[in-house]
């Protein structure tokens, strides 16, 4: 029996924050691709500590629902889950490349597939664009538009950077959209100056996080200048300095991304059928899994 | 129904043909065997003994004691392959270590309830032996289906679990607030386990490693120790502190796990640990969570302020802390101004004892700083 198990952070204030691991789940489930597919939260239930308990399968894959390697791939995640003997070394990885190891979680005795997180993986460009096509409702967007992806700087984690760069730059190598640049919320290039960085009128900006919260609803859209005040929301597109901003909030709630978890499970071992392929047809056809550019307020954690 | 109208059906008969061929059958008061060299089938129950049985006998005495058969078909073919937990928590809802089989049907036939936390379960079975079950809030247990909101898919759990019925964000899976208005009317036996676990996420699993003697405790000291980041300082606290926490957060009112960790594995907490059916066996992360702040605040000196109230108006402060600790606040009424956590009460003691900076009778909280 073969089980995934998404691993995300959660939120004590926030019901948006683990919505989008929800709805990869019930995607993830609906194509039938493991006997189940369960959730743990480092702030929710069932916790990163008791998750693996309710697990039934005896291959289970554990995929971290995060942006990019560092302390919650690397410390908490294998500490919570008890993973014997993780060491950071066992993923061999320079900040982007942690694909999957193999060990005994002492909770339940049994071996865990532990994956790469989510964010770096090379899919998730592809999700990145699907992402800009959601926002502008336009399949073929890239002629006459900019591209800005967003993230903390290198204050908060190094490596969170680095998966902003890589994945600018694969965007960028498509040769799909005009401009591409990498924008951040804690240094140059900042976010605030959006405008100062592209030429085209239009400019898709999608923040590489996993939920909406307070970053991407409350922050991020008061630094472009999208509202004075994000309790009064925006237009999408808004105008900004003469520019046309439509802004997709977190990539993480695109239902493609549904897609990249099944790809690190793939890849540890899992074996997923055609699973991909119909989470691709059915992540387009159903949309995203939350509306596009949400521009309800809500409270961060 | 009656334990005496079940039916056998051809395919349970013949699952239980089969598998007495492969080894003989000691399950919940039915015994079974087949004697490769006589050939002949044995077949016991509390009701009957007989030996020497041929393949029609065997039938025969099968389609009487259909309960028994019926009983062992459910847990070995539609349980056989869950987690013993689940087997463990399907059978605990028709409380299978307590009643002999014909009485446990007789029951079924009627429905058996059950309590886990706010919710009701009833266990009820056909005339097949085909057990079906019913989850809804035990504040509905006499509210008629129609009136309900009816829902079929266990995941649906995780959405009506996430707001209470004031539309809050339920960070506490357990905390007993979980709206009413809904019920889970048709649920197989693997159905309800997945609809509990996305009610009480994990407190199927932790119940059964409670009852077979293994749950595995992480008093707050473990926990504290083990926190990194932000958190790596709550193993300040002492044990007044944690005791403070526990009697704040894990009594029945605030959650319905029953607190199982302590201080350390010496030293007992005296706050209660409430009742619950499902044990809690370390700090939740809300609990981790709130223990930082605690921590901060616990590292503040304290200092004598002089403040001037009227005893009514002491008074009146006190009752403001227990309508908000009780979370009562909502159910003052607008014009009960005998309340003292009444609003216009409140906004009448602001009047009068809070100066324009939100100072407490006009006494500063750094009274050196604001001097300077
Ligand atoms: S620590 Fe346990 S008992 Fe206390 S609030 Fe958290 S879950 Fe409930």
């Amino acid at each position: 029996m073969q089980s995934l198990v998404i691993v995300a952070h959660g939120s004590h204030l926030n019901p948006d924050s683990s919505a989008p691991t929800h709805n990869h789940a019930d995607t993830i489930r609906a194509v039938g691709a493991f006997d189940e597919v369960r959730t743990g939260f480092w702030k929710e239930e069932p916790s990163l500590r008791e998750v693996l308990r309710t697990v039934e399968g005896d291959e289970i894959y554990v995929v971290p629902l995060f942006i990019s390697e560092g302390y919650f791939t690397e410390q908490v995640i294998p500490r919570e889950l008890r993973l014997d003997g993780w060491d950071v070394s066992e993923w061999d990885s320079d900040g982007l490349s942690a694909s999957h190891t193999v060990l005994t979680a002492t909770d339940i005795d049994r071996e865990v597939h532990y994956c790469g997180p989510v964010g770096t993986h090379e899919a998730m460009t592809d999700v990145l664009v699907r992402r800009a096509e959601s926002v502008t409702g336009d399949p073929d967007v890239g002629d006459g538009f900019g591209f800005a992806v967003v993230g903390h700087g290198t204050e908060r984690n190094e490596n969170s950077a680095k998966a902003i760069e890589y994945h600018a730059d694969r965007i960028r190598e498509m040769d799909r959209f005009d401009e591409v640049q990498a924008l951040y919320m804690d240094e140059e290039p900042e976010v605030d100056d959006v405008t100062d960085y592209f030429e085209s009128e239009d400019v898709v900006v999608v923040p590489l996080f996993i939920a909406d919260g307070f970053h991407t609803q409350e922050d991020i859209p008061e630094d472009m200048g999208l509202t004075d005040d994000y309790r009064t929301g925006y237009d999408i597109p808004a105008v900004v300095d003469g520019h046309r901003i439509w802004y997709a909030g977190a990539v993480g709630t695109e239902g493609l991304t549904a897609d990249v978890i099944l790809e690190r499970a793939e890849e540890a071992g899992a074996s997923i059928g055609d699973a991909l392929e119909a989470v691709r047809e059915r992540t387009r056809s159903t949309g995203t899994s939350d509306s596009a550019g949400s521009n309800e307020p809500a409270m961060g954690d | 129904m009656t334990a005496d109208e079940v039916v056998l059906s051809a395919e349970v008969f013949e699952a239980f043909r089969t598998a007495i061929a492969d080894g003989p059958i000691d399950f919940d008061d039915l015994y079974a065997r087949y004697d490769h060299e006589t050939e002949r089938f044995e077949f016991e129950t509390t009701e009957t003994t007989r030996t020497g049985l041929s393949e029609a006998e065997l039938h025969e005495a099968a389609e009487e004691h259909a309960s028994f058969v019926t009983n062992w078909w459910f847990v070995s073919s539609v349980l056989g392959d869950r987690s013993a937990d689940r087997v463990a928590f399907v059978r605990w809802l028709e409380a299978a270590d307590e009643h002999p089989v014909p009485a446990r049907y007789d029951a079924l036939a009627s429905g058996m309830d059950r309590s886990w936390g706010e919710l009701h379960i009833m266990a009820t079975i056909d005339e097949t032996g085909q057990r079906s079950y019913e989850i809804r809030h035990e504040d509905d247990a006499a509210v008629s289906t129609d009136a309900l909101d009816v829902y079929t898919n266990p995941l649906d759990a995780r959405e009506i679990g996430t707001f209470d019925s004031g539309g809050q964000y339920r960070p506490l899976r357990t905390a007993p607030s979980l709206p009413t208005g809904w019920v889970f009317p048709d649920l197989s036996a693997i159905e309800v386990c997945e609809t509990v676990d996305a009610f009480y996420p994990a407190t199927i699993a932790n119940w059964y490693r409670e009852s077979e003697g293994t749950l595995d405790i992480d008093h707050w000291r473990d926990t504290a120790e083990r926190q990194t980041g932000i958190y790596g300082i709550i193993d300040e606290l002492d044990e007044a502190a944690v005791n403070r926490i526990a009697a704040s957060c894990c009594v029945d009112s605030q959650c319905l796990k029953r607190r199982e960790w302590e201080y350390d594995a010496e030293t007992e907490l005296s706050a209660d640990g409430g009742s619950g059916v499902f044990p809690c066996r370390e700090p939740c992360s809300l609990v981790v969570a709130a223990a930082r702040k605690w921590t901060t605040l616990e590292r503040e000196e304290p200092q004598t302020y002089e403040f001037e109230l009227t005893p009514s108006e002491k008074e009146q402060l006190e009752a403001l802390i227990d309508a908000v600790a009780d979370d009562r606040t909502d159910d003052i009424r607008e014009a009960d101004v005998y309340e003292g956590a009444n609003r216009y009460r409140a906004r009448y003691l602001r009047e009068k004892r809070i100066d324009e900076h939100g100072n407490l009778s006009g006494t500063p909280t750094h009274p050196e700083e604001s001097e300077e």
